[in-house]
């Protein structure tokens, strides 16, 4: 019963351990997840962000980002791998008797590169369908589900915005963005199609978005300083003034969220070490009270023979057992704890060999640190003290 | 000197003292004692409380170290010796048997028999084997899966000599081995006693003070207040 009391700080602290562990890296999983989903090494070029004096509107209210920008990127700047313009609206899309209404984003072919987004069936569109404005479409997985049910959608026509379109690719399922939007339910066209036959607009060739790839996560920055560069030449943006687009970096995004997680974790890792800390003096605390209890027994080991090191190890193996039994019980609570903790509150979990080996480690060296103490008081005993006492 | 060459001594003390501080006040337990046991002699040592009888025998038995004077074990010079030799001579050279039987409480008999021999590195068979041969020495053999609590005086005090006997001492210290026990289970005790005394030779040196007792004994020294004041054969 004592030696269950005095455990249990140690129980707690190691399932805080391996809880730590196991939300630590499945949040951080979670987070490089979304952030691929989106595509990685993505720099984002909103048009129109600022206007100096009087009064400034949101990013993107400007039609200040043309195609012909895009164009420009791709083709001046090294660092940049990849160049996806969007100009995209919301459409009624028709299909027999079904109908359903879904965000259409017009772009370049290689947007799906950019999105890191393959196909789950046909082919993508051509940058000859760029430049023709054809009317063909790739459509994802929730657009499929609402029209089609379980046919298969590829080569029919559905009208978008009563325009007729073919079918001629269907993505492949993504789920959730992070910020919590189904991404299946998109319809890509080429973007000169979106532009000329269904979103009308007073700018010709204006676009909403311009995503850009960079070669490596190195380049990014390289990469936004020439695209900046690039695009105040473009559009003769005097030394003082202010842009009329923004870059953003997604790098940025994900840094700031792993910077939440890294608190949550350290967290966890103050409860694990604070409550490893009270469950090592929990268990220094009996086994000196167990030294007082067995001196006797101390002196008849002694006088048959035991050495300094044989009464030294004895104390220090049974507070090690002590420790690494709370160890034991604390990693199958923390992993069943994890494993609720994921399907109640939808957190990513993951249990590691390293986190559990970790916990392990841990626990076995609270023990030693705090077993060798009274081991050490229980050596010192003098043989023939230790035999009288009473 | 070549260790055991036969005219040896097994004990040699020559001018043993032992003085205790007690506050401001010393104590001398022990007064300049010399005494010379030689090996299969049978020893008992009488005296009043506070005689220095217990005190001579913690010292004889490597629990306590004097104040001055020199003890030679088998001539293993044993003044200089450090804890764990001390612990080494305890180990091999000396079985004791207390008044109290110091046996660990809730671990069969086998196991307390084992016990020496946990501390000289011997495998677990010959462990099991010699602590068996012990306890069929001292007629125990059926009871080896005993806890102490499951155990009489007399049989408890007879585990106790199966372990001093286990690694084969010369030497055994017994300190009132009968002081708990009834006059029946005192005689029986003593038996063991004067038959390893006689058959298997080892020295017995036991502190008493019922004349009948150390009647068992071919050798008695006495003792008080430090001194040793008779020793007849």
């Amino acid at each position: 019963m004592r030696s269950a009391l005095t455990i249990l700080g140690i129980i707690i602290g190691v399932t805080a351990v391996i809880a730590m562990l196991a939300v630590g890296t499945g949040a951080r999983k979670e987070i490089a997840k979304q952030i691929s989903s989106m595509g990685s090494n993505l720099l984002i070029i909103l048009p129109g962000a600022t206007t100096a004096g009087g009064v400034r509107m949101g990013s993107g209210t400007q039609p200040t980002l043309s195609l012909s920008d895009a164009e420009a990127i791709q083709k001046q700047c090294p660092w940049v791998s990849d160049v996806a313009p969007i100009f995209s609206g919301i459409a009624q899309v028709v299909y027999g008797h079904q109908n359903w209404s879904t965000g259409v984003i017009g772009s370049f072919p290689n947007i799906l590169v950019v999105r890191n987004w393959p196909l789950d069936s046909g082919r993508p569109f051509t940058q000859q369908d760029v430049k023709n404005a054809t009317k063909v479409c790739i459509i994802g997985q929730t657009v499929v589900e609402n029209l089609f049910g379980s046919s298969d959608p590829l080569g029919k026509i559905i009208r978008i915005n009563k325009i007729p379109f073919t079918i001629i690719g269907v993505l492949s399922h993504k789920g959730q963005s992070a910020q919590g939007q189904d991404q299946d339910d998109t319809i890509y066209v080429p973007v000169t199609t979106a532009q000329k036959k269904l979103f009308g607009t007073s700018f010709p060739g204006m676009l909403r978005v311009i995503m850009v790839k960079a070669k490596s996560s190195e380049d990014l920055p390289l990469a936004e300083n020439q695209i900046n560069e690039l695009l105040r030449q473009r559009h003769h943006i005097g030394r003082d003034r202010e842009n009329d687009f923004t870059v953003r970096n997604l790098t940025q995004i994900m840094e700031a969220a792993e910077q939440s997680t890294r608190v949550m974790t350290l967290l966890l890792g103050a409860i694990a070490s604070v409550s490893l800390l009270v469950g090592g003096i929990g268990i220094m605390n009996i086994m000196l009270v167990s030294v007082t209890e067995r001196t006797r027994e101390i002196g008849i080991r002694m006088a048959v023979g035991a050495k300094t090191w044989d009464i030294r190890l004895q104390f220090i193996i049974e507070a090690l057992t002590l420790s690494l039994i709370g160890g034991i019980i604390g990693i199958i609570i923390g992993i069943s704890g994890s494993k609720i903790l994921s399907i109640l509150a939808g957190w990513t979990t993951i249990i590691t060999p390293f986190s559990v080996l970790l916990a392990f480690g841990f626990s076995g060296l609270v023990g030693m640190f705090f077993g060798f103490y009274p081991a050490y008081q229980a050596s010192l005993l003098n043989p023939i003290d230790a035999l009288r006492y009473e | 000197m070549v260790q055991g060459s036969s005219n040896m001594s097994l004990i040699q003390v020559r001018e043993l003292t032992k003085i205790y501080r007690l506050g401001d006040i010393d104590v001398r337990a022990l007064n300049n004692v010399s005494v010379t046991v030689e090996q299969g002699e049978s020893v008992a040592i009488m005296g009043p409380s506070g005689s220095g009888k217990s005190t001579f025998m913690h010292i004889l038995g490597c629990l306590d170290t004097p104040t001055s004077g020199r003890y030679f074990l088998e001539d293993e010079d044993i003044g200089y010796l450090g804890r764990d030799e001390l612990a080494r001579i305890r180990n091999q050279k000396i079985g004791f048997v207390f008044q109290g039987f110091n046996l660990l409480p809730r671990t069969s008999a086998l196991e307390n028999v084992e016990l020496p021999m946990l501390y000289n590195g011997i495998s677990s068979r010959e462990r099991r084997e010699r602590a068996m041969m012990a306890l069929k020495e001292v007629g125990l053999e059926d009871r080896w899966d005993h806890q102490p609590n499951q155990l009489s005086g007399g049989q408890q005090q007879r585990v106790a000599l199966a372990r001093a006997l286990v690694n084969k001492a010369p030497l055994i210290l017994a300190d009132e081995p009968t002081g708990n026990l009834d006059t029946k289970t005192s005689a029986e005790i003593m038996e063991i006693f004067v038959k390893l005394n006689s058959e298997s030779n080892i020295t017995v040196i036991l502190v008493t003070h019922e004349p009948a007792i150390a009647a068992y004994s071919r050798r008695t020294i006495k003792f008080l207040d430090g001194f040793i004041v008779g020793d007849t054969r």
